[in-house]
């Protein structure tokens, strides 16, 4: 096969730093990412791996190297085929999961009401709800997280520790929710701390040790689970195995 | 594919959501209320002028006011896209950097006119106000005022938007840059007041002062909301 016939990738990074300060985040990543995978990203606090999604996404730029994204080096020519998650929910405390949704999905371009319901029902909340976003529960704020970075129905998601302060079912059911986004064609990266939630179904992992990426395996193996209760895990799509 | 959102529609929507977010939290609004209802009561007792006086002083206490009411909103505006870090997920859509710009500044524009529509008759009596000169003038030099005050100061507000010490940043570099506005507003004011002088030079002032940094700022403002 020759490099034209090759699919786009999903994300290449080339040999990219970002300091803060004096203070290395990154130091030379390099790496490809096939479309269509779940990725899991794991590390230590400080590895980088926050540094390197907001890089890959746009909202940092690289003190040195570049990021193509679905084959564009610009980032704002895609910015509609991805989604993002951060550490903060990246909502209005003042309005409802509705109102934000509708807001968030206008910058899009996208004005159904229908659609950002169907987003909040992806994510096992009530669209009805008029409650505003700053009195819900910190596992519910994730959810409506969740429901703006996918109202647009992303090809690429990229999401930052999406289980922070989440319980443990809710967490399952949001796992559950990205393997079915992935099984119909998405990318996904997952930064977290929670690599047994995610060993069921992660295709690759991706390790970064202060700010060097280490090691990348399929799945998710066992010696990096282990400072994790294996109550922690998924359960198990039934073609997860198939898959790899 | 959805087609990229246009500016007039993300400027609608965004404007939209500020007056709803300020109709349920009033964190602007009631802060500039207080401060400048304030300011005209602490003058009232400095001065004690005559009618003619009044005339005189009225056009610089009222801009000096507004111009410091405004910046207690400046602040409030950005500020609230700061909280849960929402500013980047707008800076993750597709939608123009212009549109946030312009919906920001329409939304103080609306914000510090209501806050004239209240201040206004005040001053009116604690001062004993009477316009010499048409009162249509005052709507005209209010307006083009209000536009100047509220462009630059939504501007720069972003500009000292993730500096530590943005409460001080703003006025700093908001009040050297207004000078010429804020002359032209005074005189604008004080020649409808007394009616001794026409004000259409500073009027045209105002007028130009005002497309030149509209212009300028809705230039600047894309690498101004994608800064670090």
């Amino acid at each position: 096969m020759n490099a034209t016939s090759q699919p786009t990738l999903a994300v290449s990074v080339r040999d990219v730093v970002r300091h803060f300060g004096r203070f290395a985040a990154l130091r030379g990543i390099t790496a490809d990412f096939a479309p269509g995978k779940l990725y899991v990203l794991l590390g230590e606090n400080g590895a980088g791996k926050s540094t390197l999604l907001r890089i890959i996404a746009g909202l940092l730029a690289p003190t040195r190297g570049s990021v193509r994204v679905l084959g564009a080096s610009n980032i704002r020519e895609v910015a509609t085929r991805f989604g993002y998650m951060g550490h903060a929910p990246l909502l209005y405390d003042e309005m409802s999961a509705m109102e934000n949704l509708e807001y968030f999905a206008a910058l899009y371009g996208i004005c159904s009401r229908e659609r950002c319901a169907e987003a909040i029902r992806t994510v096992g909340l009530d669209p009805a709800l008029e409650r505003r976003v700053g009195q819900y529960s910190q596992g519910m704020r994730q959810r409506i997280s969740l429901a703006r970075a996918i109202v647009h129905s992303p090809e690429l998601l990229f999401l930052d520790e999406p289980f922070s302060n989440v319980d443990l079912r809710s967490a399952r059911q949001m796992t559950t929710l990205l393997a079915g986004m992935r099984d119909r064609g998405r990318t996904i990266f997952v930064v977290t701390h929670q690599a047994a939630l995610m060993e069921p179904v992660a295709d690759e992992c991706v390790v970064l040790d202060a700010g060097r990426l280490v090691a990348r395996e399929k799945g998710i193996p066992a010696r990096l689970l282990t400072p994790y209760p294996a109550q922690e895990r998924a359960p198990v799509p039934a073609d997860a195995e198939a898959r790899r | 594919m959805t087609p990229a959102p246009g500016v007039w529609t993300i400027t609608r929507r965004s404007l939209a959501k500020d007056l709803r977010l300020e109709w349920r939290s009033k964190d602007a609004i009631n802060s500039m209320l207080f401060f400048a209802l304030l300011v005209v009561v602490i003058f009232s007792f400095g001065f004690d002028p005559t009618a003619e006086e009044s005339r005189r002083i009225a056009g610089g206490l009222l801009w000096v006011a507004i111009l410091f009411a405004t910046v207690v909103a400046l602040n409030q505006t950005w500020t609230r896209e700061l909280r849960n870090q929402v500013l980047d997920a707008y800076r993750l859509s597709p939608a123009p950097p212009q549109a946030l710009f312009l919906a920001k500044s329409l939304g103080n524009f609306l914000f510090v006119a209501i806050l004239e529509v209240l201040m206004v008759p005040l001053f009116v009596v604690f001062y004993n106000l009477r316009s010499v000169g048409p009162v249509w003038q005052l709507l005209v030099v209010a307006v083009l005022a209000t536009w100047a005050l509220v462009v630059n100061g939504t501007f720069f507000a972003a500009l000292s938007i993730r500096t530590r010490s943005r409460e001080i940043m703003l006025p700093l570099i908001l009040f050297p840059i207004s000078i010429p506005a804020l002359l032209a507003m005074v005189d604008a004011t004080t020649s409808i007041l007394t009616g001794e002088s026409s004000p259409v030079f500073w009027i045209r002032l105002l007028t130009v002062y005002d497309l030149v940094f509209t212009t300028v700022c809705l230039i600047l403002f894309e690498p101004v909301l994608n800064a670090e």
